[in-house]
């Protein structure tokens, strides 16, 4: 018996490949899924006091969810927010890439090492740092007043939409950088010759042959960066204030001071659910793209 | 191309700027002999790193995030070196579908994993502290050093493996005199941007620390009063700097002993 399942084994690469994968896996379901899974439930659960859930399924959560002004308001702007980060990052990313794709002959090793570092130092400090330039005391606030350009702190720089943006651009720039240096970096470059000596313009050559290349790069850069940020916590904890404030922070707040977990969870939830929804969006829609351009 | 774009290489200066000046405040200012962060400097002092070493809360941090550090780095490596090795020598059905399930960790909003590990531990009853924040750790690390590693087993010449296995040699000998040398530039670069992921990460320490303080947690827990501020400043530099030592020892071993064109395609994952 033992002989033939072992003859098995080692003909069958199906078998030898998930019995590599199987501690992966495990962590995943273990770790991941089922917790995903507990996190549903408890979205269907009631907090009855402090330290009491009753667990009678219901959907009341999600309608207190959406019932909340507050709640709702927060959503839509943690989607705005990630929106318009996603869109200035790719927007000032991309001729970074482009020039060091394209451009950059010698010590291209040194430049791509450059780039990948920032995407491996501390989070909390590359925000915290935005804390330093932004603050009412800070360095932007006391080389203006140094200057003598104003003479009051600027206070609007702090605890705004505007500097969780900045902040945010800043710190999640090396996500989108890498995807996009990729693609570009794959495209054959006789194909940009062709397009040339077909007559293209330069503008015709990159909108009609450069950019549809690169679109795998785009798409990988906007989830990279949309996924995480709409979920963010630190920067708008860090630097939003109340202004600045996303729906991260409330979620922790359920599961904090405010102890109401079933909302928590529904809260996460539904943040999930639209993470997913716009990344189905973006994916359908950029693969209809791509088909009609070329 | 050999043409020069100068107005591009003068944009990606500036966006390189852009990237690199405000981390570099944080080491500015904790020489400076204020509390507040403010222009014009106020002189040159030691004294806020000479602070850290009074702290006692943050000996305590630091431990913790070298022991959670560890532990999950090993872990991950572990785990994320078998699953490589399958990824890159068989085709199997449901590869794909693996494949994303062992990346979705680093594709989902960190919260909503510290938020379902959080609720699953505390019904199981367990307390908070340095033990779920390690099991979410190696979690969130074994995508990273997957990547790394199948960057790094890509190309591997496997019929040395069965040759030593037809020369007698048993699975774990093989492994331990064939594979691993061969193995092992990539395994401490996964081992060390495993750590360093760790070391830094805020969010599941945050949710699952409970009281036991990693170092994020620590800085996190000073940031809110002022006269704190400037040994958080010279901490966060040092480890700036001890990061970056890190990550660039890891890009070296990462390409060592490997051909140009590699390099290129490691440095890409």
């Amino acid at each position: 018996m033992f002989q033939a399942w072992r003859n098995l084994y080692s003909k069958s690469d199906n078998a030898k490949a998930y019995s590599l994968l199987s501690p992966a896996l495990f962590l995943i379901i273990l770790v991941m899924l089922i917790p995903m899974a507990l996190m549903l439930s408890f979205s269907s659960f009631t907090q009855v006091s402090m330290m009491e859930i009753d667990f009678t399924p219901t959907f009341q959560r999600y309608i207190d969810f959406f019932e909340k002004s507050l709640l709702v308001s927060l959503l839509i702007k943690s989607v705005k927010i990630s929106f318009i980060v996603t869109l200035i990052t790719l927007l000032t990313a991309y001729p970074v890439c482009y020039y060091i794709a394209f451009y950059v002959k010698k010590n291209k090793m040194l430049w791509l090492v450059l780039l990948t570092l920032p995407f491996w130092t501390s989070y909390l400090l590359r925000v915290f740092s935005w804390k330093i330039i932004l603050g009412t005391k800070g360095v932007f606030n006391s080389t203006l007043l140094g200057a003598g350009i104003i003479s009051e702190p600027l206070t609007f720089l702090m605890y705004s939409e505007e500097a969780v943006i900045i902040t945010l651009t800043h710190a999640w720039a090396a996500f989108a950088l890498l995807p996009l240096y990729v693609s570009l970096e794959k495209i054959d470059f006789s194909y940009i010759e062709a397009a040339r000596d077909l007559g293209l313009s330069k503008f015709e050559v990159f909108w009609k042959v450069t950019f549809p290349l690169s679109l795998p790069g785009v798409i990988g850069a906007i989830l990279i960066i949309f996924i995480p940020t709409v979920g963010d916590y630190v920067t708008p904890a860090l630097i939003g204030g109340t202004e600045g404030r996303m729906l991260s922070n409330m979620i922790q707040a359920y599961f904090g001071k405010i102890n109401n977990i079933p909302l928590g969870a529904a809260s996460a939830t539904i943040m999930l659910t639209t993470v997913i929804l716009i990344t189905a969006i973006v994916s359908y829609t950029t693969k209809r793209l791509t088909q009609r351009l070329s | 191309m050999n043409e020069k774009n100068n107005s591009l290489l003068v944009y990606t200066l500036i966006y390189f700027g852009f990237l690199y000046i405000p981390v570099l405040f944080l080491p500015i200012f904790s020489f400076n002999d204020a509390n507040y962060m403010s222009f014009p400097l106020a002189g040159f002092t030691t004294d806020h790193y000479e602070e850290m070493w009074s702290k006692r809360n943050l000996h305590k941090a630091l431990w913790a995030s070298v022991k959670v550090g560890v532990v999950a780095s090993v872990v991950s490596t572990a785990i994320a070196l078998l699953a490589a090795k399958a990824f890159v020598r068989y085709k199997f059905r449901g590869q794909n579908v693996s494949y994303g399930a062992i990346m979705m960790p680093f594709l989902i909003p960190e919260i909503i994993l510290a938020v379902s590990i959080l609720i699953i531990w505390i019904n199981l009853g367990f307390p908070l502290g340095l033990v779920p924040v390690t099991i979410g750790h190696i979690l969130f690390c074994t995508p990273f050093a997957m990547l790394i590693l199948i960057a790094r087993i890509e190309g591997f010449d496997f019929s040395l493996e069965e040759a030593s296995r037809d020369l007698g040699e048993n699975a774990w000998g093989t492994f331990y005199r064939v594979s691993l040398p061969l193995y092992l530039p990539g395994i401490i670069a996964a081992l060390l941007l495993s750590f360093i992921i760790s070391f830094d990460e805020f969010i599941l320490a945050f949710f699952l620390s409970g009281s036991d303080a990693t170092l994020p947690m620590y800085m996190w827990n000073q940031m809110r009063f002022v006269k704190k501020l400037p040994h958080v400043l010279a901490l966060g530099a040092v480890i700036i700097v001890f990061t970056t030592f890190i990550v660039l020892l890891a890009f070296w071993l990462r390409n060592v002993g490997q051909g140009k064109e590699k390099q290129d395609i490691a440095i890409k994952l």
